[in-house]
């Protein structure tokens, strides 16, 4: 996967949870949940959508690494193989 | 599975402020407590007096009143001295800009520093102080803004721009916004103001019955309730914090509750700074590795936080504690809904004290029911009423409620009215308010039962409130914003059990003829929900339905979606009238 499927899973999952808001419409260096308006569940719920969808096992202690989605799809781009 | 009960060392009983439950709950008098207070000449006091000002004239102006930790994790310390002049400012701005004593001064702020100073700066200056919560979207913004009739609010442009800017039509009692980081048409910069005021105030000396605080609450039916808050509660609010809490002056103590909600008021603001302890205040949302970081090197001391988080770390797994060393913590405290067994006993495995879970509501001001440092924790139970409460379990029948004695017996969870920080009242609705009264009794709306030895175990709601993250939803509140979407004919919103969160709040949604259920409409749903709710309140899950359960008035029947959801017995299903399809 490269990074620009994984930028359109992570912009497809993010729209399952905050759909009234555009992804395209966001500052992708600022801080997620403050652009997409989401709280600590939805967090939680779209990283566990995205290791599902991706296959990855991410450990909440990585959490902190993901604060935009700049570092988001970043992060992910990084733990998925090529 | 059964839970032993966690003993206390003797220790534990020695060092803590209250030593023996049993004597103290005995001999306790409200009359006492209220000594433990400064007050104003002439038997008035006010809050932020208490909280602030007395310290810095007993010699304690240095200490750190305050430590913030922004999103960056950039820390700034604000000492009491710093918080007096800042909130002396505060009080000086809105004196400035005709707010009077009264008035009704509302922030809608995430954890920053601006927002603890208003707080005190309003109740400074004899203000009614009104918090709301900053992941609120604009309706449950509007409604609590038009029921208490606010005059001011103090907010961040970018909150305003989102969700306040096209509501200030509706809002004719609003007079002033103050933004604290920039100035848009029709507002003030909070900034420029602050530099000019002057640091020196006369506090405004408060009637204890005056109004400090509006905390507003979700109702079953109707629109959100005021709940009303007198400045006489924070005699309730220093003795619980002193004897639920354990707080004692110097101590480093963190609440991660935000001030939106009565607890992030309560025990996260007045309680603490009137025990003189430091508090800590992080802006960031809840985050595994960050909160350990702020256990471990701020040093905290006292710890009350919530069962969704204490879930969350639970989850993460042993790895981030294993590193890490919590020497300083003491205490742990949780609130927000019933904490599960597990989570108690993790609380002693991995930091080698429990969780002490505790128990009150908004309409209640302060903790009611609670686990002590001093006393034997039951995992799984809320614990054994304040000193100065008198609990009950009580049943309600066609003449009022009546007290049930035997232990275990199931019933609602009442309260003899009469302590300071109990309400006064909802605003405007006197007959909602009169209901939460029965021969003598404050009724919560929470069934529980009350064992052998005293300790008191939670049961469930006995109503259809949604308490989802520890926040109390209206399930009104949702369905009424599904029903302005053009496809919806009718929805009925419910709280389904979720492992971390307690509960998640559902909609069914029937649609008008027309319209066909699909993913992209329900994702539209959602899109609609949470522009008007915002995240705290929207439906995490919307379900299409070709018909609602309903009785023969077209009430839609929450109750039965939420058992069929559940697989539990339907009841008694005698008023439905036309059944779910």
């Amino acid at each position: 996967m490269n990074k620009q499927d994984i930028e359109t899973a992570v912009k497809a999952e993010l729209n399952r949870i905050a759909p009234d808001i555009d992804a395209d419409d966001i500052d992708r260096s600022e801080n997620l949940r403050d652009e997409f308006d989401i709280d600590s569940m939805d967090f939680l719920n779209l990283v566990t959508a995205l290791s599902k969808l991706l296959g990855l096992n991410i450990p909440e202690a990585d959490y902190d690494q993901m604060e935009s989605f700049d570092d988001l799809v970043g992060y992910l781009s990084k733990k998925a193989p090529a | 599975m059964e839970y032993e009960v966690i003993k206390k060392p003797r220790s534990a009983g020695q060092t803590a402020n209250m030593p023996d439950y049993r004597k103290v709950h005995e001999t306790f008098a409200w009359a006492d407590a209220h000594k433990l207070i400064d007050g104003l000449p002439g038997g008035k006091l006010n809050i932020a007096f208490e909280a602030v000002d007395r310290h810095v004239a007993a010699g304690h102006g240095a200490q750190i009143a305050l430590r913030w930790i922004a999103k960056s994790g950039e820390r700034t310390d604000f000492t009491f001295k710093d918080l007096q002049d800042r909130t002396n400012r505060f009080a000086n701005i809105l004196r400035s800009r005709g707010i009077k004593k009264g008035d009704k001064v509302y922030s809608l702020l995430g954890r920053v520093p601006e927002l603890y100073i208003a707080a005190l700066g309003t109740l400074k200056a004899g203000a009614v102080f009104c918090p709301l919560f900053s992941a609120f979207g604009p309706e449950p913004i509007q409604s609590r803004m038009e029921i208490g009739g606010a005059n001011a609010i103090i907010t961040s442009s970018r909150l305003y721009k989102r969700k306040l800017k096209n509501l200030r039509d509706h809002l004719p009692d609003l007079r002033e916004v103050i933004l604290i980081d920039a100035e848009e048409m029709d507002t003030t910069a909070l900034a420029p103001l602050m530099q000019k005021a002057s640091d020196a105030f006369d506090i405004e000396p408060m009637d204890p019955e005056d109004t400090a605080l509006l905390h507003f609450t979700s109702g079953t039916t109707g629109k959100p309730k005021g709940v009303v808050h007198v400045h006489e509660a924070v005699v309730a609010h220093h003795t619980t914090g002193r004897l639920a809490l354990d707080l004692r002056p110097g101590d480093i103590y963190w609440c991660t509750a935000d001030p939106g909600w009565v607890t992030g008021t309560s025990y996260g603001i007045i309680a603490p700074l009137t025990n003189r302890v430091t508090m800590i205040i992080d802006e960031a949302e809840f985050d595994t590795n960050r909160w350990y970081d702020i256990l471990e090197k701020e040093a905290v001391n006292v710890w009350y936080t919530a069962p969704t988080a204490i879930r969350m770390l639970m989850k993460a797994g042993k790895e981030a504690t294993q590193v890490r060393t919590f020497k300083a913590l003491r205490f742990m405290a949780s609130v927000g809904e019933p904490l599960n067994p597990e989570a108690v006993v993790w609380g002693q495995e991995t930091f080698g004290i429990p969780f002490h879970d505790n128990w009150w509501q908004t309409e209640t001001g302060g903790i009611m029911i609670a686990n002590y440092a001093s006393m034997d924790v039951k995992p799984g139970s809320m614990g054994k009423p304040m000193p100065g409460i008198e609990a009950g379990i009580v049943e309600v029948t066609e003449d009022g409620a009546k007290e049930l004695t035997e232990p275990l017996a199931m019933g609602e969870l009442a309260l003899r009215p009469g302590w300071p920080s109990m309400m006064r009242g909802y605003l405007h609705e006197q007959a909602r308010y009169d209901k939460c009264f029965s021969n003598g009794w404050y009724l919560s709306g929470d069934l529980a039962m009350r064992d052998s030895d005293g300790y008191f175990w939670f049961v469930g709601r006995g109503n259809d409130l949604i308490k989802s993250a520890g926040h109390l939803i209206g399930p009104f509140e949702v369905e009424s914003a599904l029903m302005e979407h053009d496809a919806v004919a009718e929805v009925g919103v419910i709280g389904v059990p979720d492992e971390t969160a307690g509960e998640m709040v559902k909609a069914y949604v029937a649609l008008k003829p027309g319209h066909t259920p699909s993913d992209e409409l329900m994702l539209d749903l959602m899109g609609h929900a949470r522009k008007r709710l915002g995240p705290a309140v929207a439906p995490k899950e919307i379900a299409f339905r070709e018909n609602l359960p309903k009785t023969r008035s077209g009430k839609i029947m929450r109750r039965l979606l939420k058992a069929r959801e559940l697989g539990l017995p339907e009841g008694d299903i005698s008023t439905l009238e036309s059944d779910e399809k």
